[in-house]
């Protein structure tokens, strides 16, 4: 579904992401875990589509196309969906409209006719209880007012509206407490199929003992530095990142 | 000769030719009042860029022309506003049309609406009420700065006339529809008087349209008296072509625990100039002033809010927001003044901007002038584009740039629009934002008359 291979990427000529490869198959959950500033949410905003961030070298290929040659809008229509870290408040406009929008969009490009908009309260009011979403949330402006959590149940929800192939969730867990972070799992899990898959971005184990990935990858220093089965993030739980970094910096000497 | 002494000299010439056809239409009370506005008028000029307060807008553009008419209505006026039908989906109001701000007298020249409001000519009302209009006439409109306030008291022949009595409640608003037109080029001034007795409800919308693409230049000032107890709001719509120049001075004076607003939705138009005077009169008043436009080519929108804070425990809010394409302009100065006396005041100012190109050019000035202590008091502005993080999260769920950009443009008038109490009238409103935001024309799309 989702091959990437050598990616470079630059900020303001800083390099960030210094190498990766990465091969996601349908179905599949893969966890990205690394300490803070190792470049995870850079291969996210890369992914989505995020124009400040300027690949340098290497390529991403998804459902066998070149996704770096498409834009934000068209990656979403194809299915790619960024749980935003920071879910951005936007004054003035209202969920529903902002919903109904980008399902307007997507059916637009799959060749469906717009929803009427019985169908789409009726998706809303689904899509709410799957994600245990306040009904007053959704009319309400785009994330105004909303507190951490409801921040990042608020793009589960959108998530669930648009049913993606792929979802990267870029530290959906960060803020969030116990209960928030069933929620926000269960909602995940709810929404997961045998042919779409998930990027799940963490800093900690907490959000893996819910989502369970196939797949942990270790980030550091813009480069995959480990790859394991489930496992590693227990690992990593117990021994923090500094075993990692030694790994790396030793192997640099050697 | 000075450019101002000329324009001065010709508005003198409208006054020597028409002083006596204006006197004689109008009641004597109101007449007293028209010689030495003229000679304020006189002193202080058309306003310029030398005038704190008008720093940012050049009058020159409308007020030096040669107008071929200075409009003073009759009868056969109104005939073509008469055809005139606003049809603006769900929107229950008492309707009045207008023709070039003047109440059309075919029908008679007042008319009682249910709940014992009085809507009509300001002349005839002056004659029929001479108590009340002596009680309110004049007695809120002044400046020691601005000519065109007196301009407009020597010189405008008549006006709308609105009265709500003690206690009435309105439960839908009075709609004033009110149609610019003329096949020549005309500068009009009228004359507006609101009273809202004691423990009265109101609102009034006021839709501004132009029909011909004749050049005009409007100076109206509007009193609005709010009771104690009483609620009152003040909607303007304003649409109007290019080549329309549009100033307004409006001045709401409150009594103790009334609670006020005005908001001035500008849509289009080439000049447009709004001043607000909010005098908070009494203990616990509250007044709100909004204001929204959407600018594009070389149009200019000034709005200028004055909020005077006489009295304690008053609250005052101002909500400002402008979206400026191409090379338009915009100016927005806000001042608000708290006395002495006035402990216990709150006083909001925010005045938001989105440039969408670089010619386009906007200019915000809060003026603040605190003498009481016990005061909370915060002002704010911002001119900048559109927020890119909010532009891409609307990308990232699939929505095209294009449609992104409208819908944050939309979002950010909104904030303005939902201050508008009646739902109808809200919808109605957002409804023409987008259309505006879309470049297509604003005006109400089933409005029988086919304006150029």
């Amino acid at each position: 579904m989702l091959v990437i291979d050598n990616l470079k990427a630059a900020i303001d000529g800083k390099n960030i992401l210094k190498g990766i490869s990465l091969e996601i198959k349908p179905g599949e959950v893969h966890a990205l875990m690394g300490p803070n500033g190792s470049g995870k949410s850079t291969l996210a905003a890369v992914l989505a589509g995020r124009e400040f961030v300027e690949v340098t070298e290497g390529s991403v290929t998804y459902k066998g196309r070149d996704l770096l040659s498409m834009a934000a809008e068209d990656r979403s229509k194809e299915g790619i969906f960024l749980g935003f870290q920071y879910p951005i408040e936007i004054p003035g406009v209202s969920m529903v409209n902002f919903m109904k929008t980008a399902v307007n969009e997507h059916r637009k490009h799959d060749g469906l006719e717009p929803l009427s908009a019985s169908d789409f309260l009726k998706l809303m009011r689904d899509k709410k209880e799957l994600v245990e979403i306040d009904s007053k949330l959704a009319n309400r402006s785009v994330n105004e007012g909303f507190s951490g959590g409801e921040k990042k149940k608020n793009e589960i929800f959108q998530m669930a509206i648009l049913e993606p192939t792929l979802a990267i969730l870029d530290e959906t867990d960060s803020g969030l407490d116990i209960d928030a972070l069933r929620i926000v799992a269960n909602g995940v899990n709810k929404l997961k199929k045998p042919d779409n898959s998930f990027i799940v971005i963490t800093h900690y184990q907490r959000l893996l003992e819910y989502i369970i990935p196939d797949v942990v990858h270790v980030m550091y220093d813009g480069r995959i530095v480990k790859t394991a089965g489930k496992e590693l993030a227990l690992e990593l739980e117990e021994k923090g990142y500094d075993w990692i970094k030694k790994e790396v910096e030793n192997s640099i000497v050697a | 000769m000075s450019v101002s002494t000329e324009i001065a000299d010709r508005y003198l010439s409208i006054f020597t030719e028409n002083i006596e056809k204006i006197s004689g239409n109008s009641s004597a009370y109101i007449n007293s009042f028209r010689k030495e506005a003229f000679e304020k008028f006189r002193e202080l000029g058309v306003p310029t860029r030398k005038d704190e307060a008008y720093k940012y807008t050049n009058l020159n553009i409308f007020f030096d022309h040669d107008y071929k008419n200075y409009f003073i209505p009759v009868t056969s006026d109104f005939v073509r506003a008469e055809e005139f039908r606003c049809d603006v989906a769900d929107l229950d109001t008492h309707g009045i049309v207008l023709l070039n701000g003047f109440y059309p007298t075919i029908n008679g020249k007042l008319r009682q609406l249910p709940g014992g409001i009085v809507v009509g000519s300001l002349n005839e009302a002056a004659a029929k009420y001479p108590d009340l209009v002596r009680e309110h006439y004049g007695k809120y409109a002044d400046s020691k700065t601005d000519g065109l306030i007196h301009l407009n008291t020597a010189l405008a022949p008549d006006g709308m006339f609105i009265y709500i009595p003690a206690g009435a409640v309105l439960s839908k608003p009075v709609q004033i529809v009110n149609l610019v037109y003329s096949e020549e080029d005309i500068f009009n001034q009228h004359r507006n008087l609101i009273i809202v007795e004691k423990n009265a409800e109101a609102s009034v919308l006021v839709c501004d349209h132009t029909l011909s693409p004749n050049k005009f230049l409007t100076n109206a000032v509007t009193e609005v008296y709010v009771g104690e107890n009483s609620h009152f709001d003040l909607i303007r719509v304003q649409n109007e072509h290019n080549n329309a120049g549009k100033i307004t001075h409006t001045f709401i004076h409150q009594e103790k625990n009334s609670v006020a607003s005005s908001n001035n939705m500008t849509l289009h138009g080439g000049l447009v100039r709004n001043s607000t005077y909010h005098y908070l009169g009494g203990q616990g008043a509250d007044t709100m002033s909004y204001g929204l436009f959407l600018t594009d080519k070389w149009q200019h929108v000034d709005n200028y809010v004055n909020v005077d804070h006489a009295f304690p425990n008053c609250t005052s809010n101002q909500l400002f927001k402008g979206v400026l394409d191409d090379m338009s302009t915009g100016s927005f100065n806000g001042r608000i003044l708290v006395r002495q006396d006035a402990q216990g005041t709150m006083a909001y100012q925010r005045n938001n901007n989105i440039l969408l190109t670089d010619d386009a050019k906007m200019d915000s000035k809060p003026q603040l002038e605190i003498f009481a202590n016990d005061v909370k008091c915060s002002h704010g502005a911002t001119v900048g584009q559109l927020d890119e993080d909010a532009l891409f999260y609307l990308r990232s769920r699939g929505i095209e740039t294009h449609e992104a950009r409208l819908m944050l443009m939309f979002g950010f008038a909104h904030e303005v629009i939902q201050n508008i109490k009646i739902e109808a009238l809200r919808e109605r409103l957002d409804g023409l934002v987008i259309q505006r935001l879309r470049g297509e024309l604003s005006r109400c799309a089933s409005c029988v008359v086919k304006c150029g």
